[in-house]
């Protein structure tokens, strides 16, 4: 986020410069306005059309009308009228306990892969950033997650966790334990178990982006750390995590949103099972408006779980700034 | 510190580090692979085994036959390479207008890109799944291809500025004073240099695409118009223990084009990242 809000500064500086009237504040600048400022935008508007437009029809469009929706009593079904039912959705959301405990369960589920992910990232980032045989290795296999369809890591998850021929049970089996142990399968073990394959799923981004921190960092700072003698794990905590925090805040938050938004590899794990036990809010709201097909309600839940994750990163995003100041 | 006096000990904690770290990250793939080559007798022992005692091929044959993976596998591509294609020739032409002319349309754009991932897609979904109805583009292909192409357009297109910004507008103007029009410049000078960005945002367009589940699972009913990653999920709901076998060869071959693709950008893809995220 940190790139991008550079990004986006540079050409606002740009924009305000050219507006900034008939003071010149050097040759080269008067000289490109003299093409006129308005026809170098109409110039651009042709090549830029194809891909808005687009955008526009099938995201934008819909997504306002989804969040419309969440207000309505919208049901699937050939002669259903629509109405606008205001807040009647939100005030049934209260009394739904189900909702609620999807609710909870996406929270906890959230919070545990984006804090793991972090933890085992940066882990494996600091690691990387070493000299180490191997680190090409561990760097593409931290890599391939990403380039598999979620369907297939769900699938490959469920080998791994199966009660008869996986290799989990058998560790289990190993310790001590006898049985069969269907971790998926389980109440209290199947959300634990969806979250290690979470923090599976996730290492690639994360990881990487926490490299490309460190890469990045200024070695002179830790070189005099370590001549005032601070330790690995006190240049850890005092040197390099503070000059990251940025990139830290970002994709923290990246992780965050994508993790409470996650449907394909739950779905395939356990679809919300056992007994709703992983019934993350994404797989609530999908059975809502394709299996049950009330769609307002739905879009209701969908709009909740916008306010939760924005109010969620206002916190987090709030301290951070001001840690920062 | 003690780890300062002990530098070789420090080095084996952090082998020994990398190693539970290869272990967590490769032992799944390898167990897949393993799965995969295993017969129904092996796969019903009480005691599994890593290297399968005695390996067969008989469940690529049979995961080709029983989940329909050739038919499903050629939706996936037509649907993914139609994509690829349309995403390219969007984003091509925009990603060049937005890094030349600097119009308040690329704040917004870039801003658009991070908003977008806050709502989670079931906003979308619904809206767009009735739209599409209206078309009678539900359960079509078409319609599917119009989808991935949306939602892939707002990352192809940070992809390929990304690399537009890299060119010099030197290399442009020069092409300008030897008397060359603003298209002979896009097509004999740019388009040469982007090469290697438009070779990266079509593999990973082509990925995208080949891998997304969401709204294949929404907008496809008929099992005639399955994907792939559709087909393993039904596949996945008949499989009983004798079937794990032909599952994992079909998973397996389900990853295979997108792992290739994204093999060949792999040090691209990370280069970029790893410069994108330094700018701030």
């Amino acid at each position: 986020m940190n790139a991008t809000r550079a990004e986006i500064a540079r050409p606002d500086r740009q924009a305000g410069r050219s507006r900034s009237g008939p003071t010149p504040p050097d040759g080269q600048d008067a000289q490109s306005r003299r093409k006129g400022p308005r026809r170098r935008r109409n110039e651009a508007l042709p090549l830029l059309l194809p891909a808005l437009l687009p955008v526009a029809l099938f995201s934008m469009f819909p997504l306002v009308q989804g969040i419309y929706l969440g207000f309505t009593d919208s049901r699937a079904g050939l002669d259903q009228v629509t109405h606008f039912t205001g807040l009647e959705n939100y005030r049934d959301l209260l009394d739904n306990g189900l909702f609620w405990e999807s609710f909870r369960i996406g929270l906890v589920w959230a919070f545990s892969v984006t804090i793991l992910q972090f933890v085992a990232s940066l882990g494996l980032a600091l690691l990387l950033n070493q000299d180490l045989r191997l680190r090409w290795l561990a760097r593409t296999l931290a890599l391939v997650p990403w380039a598999m369809p979620p369907v297939v890591i769900a699938i490959m998850w469920r080998m791994m966790f199966n009660p008869n021929s996986g290799p989990i049970n058998s560790w289990v089996r190993g310790l001590g334990f006898s049985g069969d142990f269907n971790l998926l399968g389980d109440f209290n073990t199947a959300l634990p178990a969806v979250i290690v394959v979470g923090v599976w799923v996730g290492m690639p981004q994360t990881t990487i982006t926490l490299l490309a921190g460190l890469q990045s960092m200024d070695s002179s700072m830790h070189e005099a750390a370590e001549v005032d003698g601070a330790g690995a794990l006190r240049r850890l905590v005092h040197v390099t995590l503070p000059s990251l925090r940025p990139i830290i805040a970002a994709i923290t938050s990246l992780d965050f949103i994508w993790n409470f938004n996650q449907f394909a590899l739950v779905y395939v794990l356990t679809r919300g099972g056992p007994g709703g036990e992983t019934m993350l809010p994404m797989l609530f709201s999908y059975n809502e408006a394709f299996r049950y097909g009330h769609y307002g309600m739905a879009a209701a839940m969908g709009n909740v779980m916008v306010l939760i994750i924005v109010a969620m990163l206002f916190f987090y995003l709030r301290n951070r700034l001001r840690e920062n100041a | 510190m003690s780890v300062r006096a002990h530098p070789t000990r420090t080095r084996s904690l952090q082998y020994v580090a990398l190693a539970g770290y290869l272990i967590f990250l490769g032992f799944p793939l390898l167990w897949m692979l393993s799965t995969a080559f295993k017969s129904s007798q092996e796969l019903a022992d009480i005691t599994p085994r890593l290297i399968p005692s005695d390996p067969i091929l008989d469940n690529f044959g049979d995961a080709i036959d029983r989940a329909d993976l050739v038919h499903a596998g050629a939706n996936s591509l037509q649907v993914a390479l139609a994509t690829t294609v349309l995403v390219i020739a969007m984003t091509l032409p925009a990603a060049y207008g937005l890094v030349r002319y600097k119009t308040w349309l690329r704040p917004v754009t870039l801003s658009w890109i991070l908003i977008g991932q806050v709502f989670p897609v079931i906003l979308v979904a619904i809206p767009l799944f009735l739209i599409l109805d209206q078309f009678s583009l539900t359960d079509s292909l078409v319609g599917l291809t119009i989808v991935h192409a949306v939602y892939a357009l707002p990352f192809g297109l940070w992809m390929l500025q990304g690399y537009i910004t890299a060119i010099p507008r030197d290399v442009e103007e020069a092409g300008a004073v030897d008397g060359a029009g603003r298209l002979r410049i896009l097509v004999s000078i740019i388009l040469p240099l982007l090469r290697p960005g438009v070779v990266a945002t079509a593999l990973f367009t082509f990925i995208a695409s080949w891998n997304e589940f969401f709204f294949a699972l929404v907008l496809i009913q008929d099992p005639d118009k399955y994907t792939l990653p559709r087909t393993l999920v039904r596949f996945v709901g008949a499989s009983d223990q004798v079937q794990l076998g032909p599952l994992a060869a079909g998973a397996l071959l389900a990853t295979l084009p997108s792992l290739v693709f994204f093999l060949l950008i792999q040090r691209r893809l990370t280069a970029g990242l790893l410069s994108g995220a330094v700018k701030g």
